[in-house]
């Protein structure tokens, strides 16, 4: 109570008060946010979690259920466990590197790194005919700010069976359209090697103007969209070459069986 | 019995007003011209409006309701931050939950929820009503405020939405047949997706709002 009684004696423009008052605030203010930081946390990863497994089973098409699922959480993780058994980290000379997880790299630190130090994060899935399919991480930049997908290639490990792609800001009606069924559509059945074999890397071309209907490696930019095209077209280059050694090896290892 | 004081019901004709008046003829957007910039970025969809509608009511509510209970403790030279330092904690609050449970809509949203903390509406609020006023009105003030913001929010959105996307809560309402890649004479008006139309319809409804209530119309 003396306390309370000096406080209140104070003058309450002095520069103790204003401290003092300053201190206590910003203390209470902090442990309050610790404490609602701490406990949201677990769900805000959680939704982070299964927002990137609903990516990557979107470029496989096995994501279809997941608006109408009465529990996502539940449901995506089922789908996944389902359809991706294998998850592997590779690096540039084509050795896998063991003791990572594919899913808990984050593609924005080894995007950064010089291609000889990364880690690249692969997927394996396995749909429901037997056929096996290789799914990429991608990330690059937009105009306005990051870019992202996921890219699934065939058993050749050269055709590409899906795409999807986000961004974070791109502009509504204009860059945003990457994200759109239509525009990933065409990405389907395009290769990334020239030829059959897998000796030269050619990556997709992102064509202004529209690409030459029988162009193996072309699909159409977006008009008005042309950085974001652009920025697409760098980003599967830069994070699908990587993986050549690694896919030579598979290819390889397939062959001598 | 002289110092038995009347005591102001609840919801008196006064503390109603409180709320009524913001949505109307004091409105912070269409009349103070407060938070345009939120208003244009987050106005593209109704689903992300309302919820920051909510999200800004929640935030003028609590932080003109705490102002007001510690508003004589206040040291007079750092109110400013003290306002801020409250301000800031809630918006910080609303967007962790919002991340939590509506993980889309907080996407979409992305740093216009923080940028709640720079909103002139609230801090206007806190200064102009909550540091002179009992934490009730003050509440209701904020409630006030919030809504007539999320009013004109969700009036933009609707037509914004409609226009430019031609859904309304993301279900169609424009049927695909209308459309002229699908045979139809219709096309959406990418304009409304992008920020200047929404500067336009928000001067539309300030002329529709002025021309209706003539007091509002300056000399």
């Amino acid at each position: 109570m003396k306390l309370l009684e000096k406080i209140k004696g104070l003058d309450r423009n002095g520069n103790t008060y204003t401290f003092m008052y300053a201190s206590g605030l910003v203390i209470i203010v902090a442990m309050l946010l610790a404490t609602a930081s701490t406990a949201l946390k677990p769900v805000q990863t959680k939704n982070v979690e299964t927002e990137k497994k609903i990516d990557i089973l979107r470029s496989i098409g096995k994501a279809e259920g997941v608006d109408q699922a009465r529990n996502k959480h539940a449901f995506v993780a089922e789908t996944f466990e389902k359809y991706i058994p294998e998850q592997l980290v590779v690096n540039s000379q084509g050795d896998s590197i063991q003791g990572l997880r594919a899913f808990s790299i984050d593609l924005k630190v080894e995007m950064a790194k010089p291609l000889e130090q990364r880690n690249l994060p692969l997927y394996k899935a396995i749909l429901d005919d037997g056929s096996v399919k290789y799914i990429i991480p991608l990330r690059g930049r937009g105009l306005w700010g990051p870019i992202w997908g996921y890219i699934a290639l065939n058993a050749d490990l050269n055709t590409i069976f899906g795409a999807t792609f986000s961004h974070q800001g791109e502009t509504p009606g204009l860059g945003a359209e990457i994200s759109t069924p239509e525009f990933q559509a065409q990405f389907k059945g395009k290769t990334i090697f020239e030829g059959d074999s897998i000796l030269t890397f050619t990556s997709i071309k992102v064509v202004k103007g529209g690409a030459t209907p029988n162009d193996p490696h072309g699909v159409d930019a977006i008009s008005g969209g042309t950085i974001t095209s652009k920025g697409l077209e760098s980003m599967l280059r830069d994070c699908l070459w990587g993986y050549q050694k690694y896919f030579e090896k598979i290819k390889n290892s397939i062959s001598h069986e | 019995m002289s110092e038995v004081k009347e005591k102001e019901s609840w919801f008196s004709p006064k503390n109603i007003k409180l709320l009524t008046d913001p949505i109307d003829s004091k409105n912070p957007i269409t009349v103070l011209v407060l938070g345009i910039c939120s208003a244009l970025a987050v106005t593209v969809k109704l689903k992300p409006a309302i919820v920051m509608a909510i999200s800004v009511t929640v935030v003028t509510a609590f932080s003109n309701l705490i102002i007001s209970l510690i508003r004589n403790s206040i040291p007079n030279r750092i109110r400013i931050i003290v306002q801020l330092v409250v301000i800031a904690a809630l918006v910080i609050i609303v967007d962790q939950i919002l991340k939590a449970y509506v993980y889309d809509v907080s996407k979409q949203l992305s740093v216009f929820v923080g940028l709640i903390i720079t909103n002139c509406i609230i801090m206007g609020r806190l200064e102009a009503f909550a540091l002179g006023n009992k934490p009730w009105p003050s509440f209701l003030d904020g409630i006030g405020n919030g809504l007539g913001y999320g009013l004109i929010l969700v009036v933009v959105a609707f037509f914004r939405e409609l226009l430019g996307s031609g859904t309304l809560f993301g279900y169609r309402v424009v049927p695909v047949e209308w459309y002229i890649k699908n045979g139809g004479f219709y096309e959406n008006n990418g304009m409304m997706i992008l920020p200047p139309m929404a500067l336009i319809t928000v001067g539309i409804i300030i002329w529709i709002q002025r021309s209706r209530n003539r007091k509002l119309i300056e000399e």
